[in-house]
C-alpha cells in the first residue's frame, strides 16, 4: 500500500493517464470520501456519513476531472450507488470499465 | 399518489383544473400519512374535525385541497414534528434565526431529502437550462461547515450547487469580497454563461455595495454573461428604498448584469421554490401551491387582494408539513395566463406581517446592520 503510493506521488501527473478507468473511478471515491476500497463495492448514496448531498458533489467534481468530462444535473441525482455511477458513465460519457 | 410521478410532469405544464386534481390526491394521502404517523398532527387535525372517513371525501370534485388543514409554520420551532421514526433521520435543517430567536428544525429521512433536490432541480431548469455552469456564490464558505445540521442558508447554497461548476465563494468568512478570487473565477470563465448565486442582503450588502466603490476606483466587473438567482427576503432593502426594479437597474448598470431571478421559499418546504420569471412575477410550480388567505375570515382571496400565504407542497414525507400558513402577506397576481406561458399561479410578496418575527437568509443576517 505504501509502496503504490509512493509509486504514484514519483510520477506526478502522469499516473491518472497509467491508471486503467476502475482505477480512476475507485480512487475518485476513495479520495473523497477517505474511505478503504473495500467498502465501496455495494455502497449506496448517504450509506456513509461522508456521501451526504455535499460529499456528493465532491465526489462528481472528482470524477469529472477524472474522466474529462461533465455530467447533466439529472445523472447527478440519478447517481445513488457506486455500481450506478459506473453504468451511468459507460451509458453517458463513453467511460468504459 | 407516488411522488415518482409527479415528477415526471412538466413543472408549469398543468392548468387549473388539472392541478386541483393532481395536488388534492397527493395532498389528502400525505395528509392520511401524517395523520397515521405523527401523534402531534393527529390531535390537531381531530381537533378541526378531520378524520380518515372525512379525508375520503377529498377527491378533486367535493373536496379540494383548499379544504385540508394547515399549520401555522411557526409550529415548527416550538414542537419536534416527525412522521418517521428517529432511525429513518438523516439530516435536520434549521431555519434562519436572528440571535436569540428559536429556530424551525424540519427532519427529513432519506427519501424526502431526494425529493426535494429532484424537484428544485426541475423547477430552476426551466428558467436556467438544465446545462450546468461555473458558479460564483455570494457568500462565504463557512456556511456549509456543519454537514449534518444544516442552516437554510446552507441549504440553499447546496441546492443550488447542482447546477454549479467549478464552485467558487466571492466572500472571505469575514463576508469581505475575495477580489482576487472573482477576477480569477472571471477570467477563467471568460465569455462562458456563469450563474451567480446568493441571498438579497448579502448580495446587496457585500457585493453590490464592492462592485460600485471598486468602479470608482476604475476596477469593473463585467458580469453581463451572468444569470443570478438570488432569495431569502428583501425586508433590509425595502427599508433602504430599494425596490426590485431598482436591484436591477443598478445591477445592470454596475456590471452588465440584466438575467436576475429573484425565489420565494421557505426551509419548511425546501425544494418547492417559487422562481421569479422574465416578468417579474413569482410562479408556483405544478409540486406546490400558494393560497392566499383573507386575514380575517380564511377564504381565499380573489386575485389582487392582499392576504396571508398559505404554501402547499407535495413533498414532505418525513415531517407534516405539506399544508402551512406562512407569516408572509401577498398578493394573487393571475393563475395560468402570465404573459410568460407558465401555466399556475403566479403572485407577489408583499411583506412580513405586522409583529410577525423576522425570517428569512437574508432578512436575518441583516438584523446586525440595525
Amino acid at each position: 500500500m505504501a509502496e503504490a503510493k509512493k509509486r504514484k506521488s514519483g510520477r506526478r501527473g502522469s499516473w491518472k493517464k497509467e491508471m486503467t478507468n476502475k482505477e480512476l473511478y475507485v480512487k475518485a471515491f476513495v479520495d473523497a470520501f477517505e474511505v478503504e476500497e473495500s467498502v465501496l463495492p455495494g455502497l449506496e448514496y448517504t450509506g456513509i456519513p461522508a456521501w451526504d448531498s455535499v460529499g456528493h458533489m465532491n465526489l462528481v467534481a472528482m470524477l469529472e476531472d477524472a474522466f474529462d468530462i461533465m455530467m447533466d444535473t439529472d445523472d447527478i441525482i440519478d447517481f445513488n450507488s457506486f455500481e450506478k455511477g459506473m453504468e451511468l458513465l459507460k451509458d453517458h460519457y463513453n467511460v468504459e470499465f | 399518489m407516488e411522488y415518482e410521478k409527479i415528477l415526471d410532469i412538466a413543472p408549469y405544464s398543468l392548468d387549473k383544473e388539472a392541478k386541483i386534481q393532481c395536488m388534492t390526491k397527493r395532498q389528502a394521502d400525505l395528509t392520511l400519512h401524517h395523520f397515521r404517523n405523527c401523534e402531534a398532527y393527529r390531535r390537531m387535525a381531530e381537533s378541526v374535525g378531520l378524520n380518515e372517513q372525512e379525508l375520503q371525501k377529498f377527491d378533486g370534485t367535493e373536496k379540494t385541497y383548499y379544504d385540508l388543514p394547515f399549520l401555522p409554520v411557526r409550529l415548527f420551532k416550538e414542537l419536534d414534528l416527525k412522521s418517521v421514526p428517529d432511525e429513518e433521520i438523516f439530516k435536520t435543517m434549521t431555519s434562519s434565526g436572528t440571535t436569540g430567536q428559536a429556530v424551525s428544525k424540519i427532519y427529513l429521512d432519506r427519501a424526502t431529502a431526494s425529493n426535494q433536490q429532484k424537484t428544485m432541480v426541475k423547477i430552476v431548469s426551466d428558467f436556467t437550462g438544465s446545462s450546468r455552469m461555473p458558479m460564483l456564490i455570494i457568500d462565504c464558505p463557512s456556511v456549509v461547515k456543519n454537514r449534518a445540521m444544516f442552516s437554510a442558508r446552507g441549504a440553499g447554497i447546496l441546492g443550488f450547487s447542482i447546477f454549479g461548476l467549478d464552485k467558487t465563494y466571492a466572500l472571505n468568512d469575514d463576508m469581505q469580497l475575495d477580489i482576487e478570487a472573482v477576477q480569477a473565477f472571471l477570467q477563467k470563465h471568460a465569455g462562458k454563461r456563469i450563474l451567480l448565486f446568493g441571498f438579497t442582503f448579502m448580495i446587496w450588502q457585500h457585493f453590490y455595495q464592492e462592485l460600485v466603490r471598486l468602479k470608482e476606483q476604475g476596477t469593473v466587473f463585467d458580469f453581463s454573461n451572468a444569470v443570478m438567482i438570488h432569495g431569502g427576503g428583501w425586508k433590509k432593502l425595502i427599508s433602504q428604498a430599494v425596490s426590485q426594479e431598482d436591484f436591477k437597474k443598478r445591477f445592470q448598470e454596475v456590471c452588465g448584469l440584466s438575467n436576475i431571478h429573484d425565489y420565494y421559499g421557505m426551509v419548511e418546504q425546501t425544494g418547492c421554490i417559487y422562481m421569479q420569471c422574465e416578468y417579474g412575477h413569482l410562479h408556483a410550480s405544478i409540486f406546490s401551491d400558494v393560497i392566499v388567505r383573507d386575514p380575517v375570515t380564511f377564504a381565499p382571496a380573489p386575485v389582487g387582494e392582499k392576504g396571508i400565504v398559505q404554501v402547499v407542497s407535495m413533498i414532505p414525507q418525513s415531517y407534516p408539513g405539506h399544508s402551512l400558513l406562512t407569516e408572509d402577506e401577498g398578493i394573487l397576481l393571475g393563475e395560468d395566463d402570465c404573459p410568460c406561458g407558465r401555466k399556475g399561479k403566479y403572485f407577489k410578496i408583499l411583506g412580513r406581517l405586522k409583529n410577525a418575527e423576522i425570517r428569512g437568509c437574508s432578512d436575518t443576517y441583516a438584523e446586525k446592520f440595525k
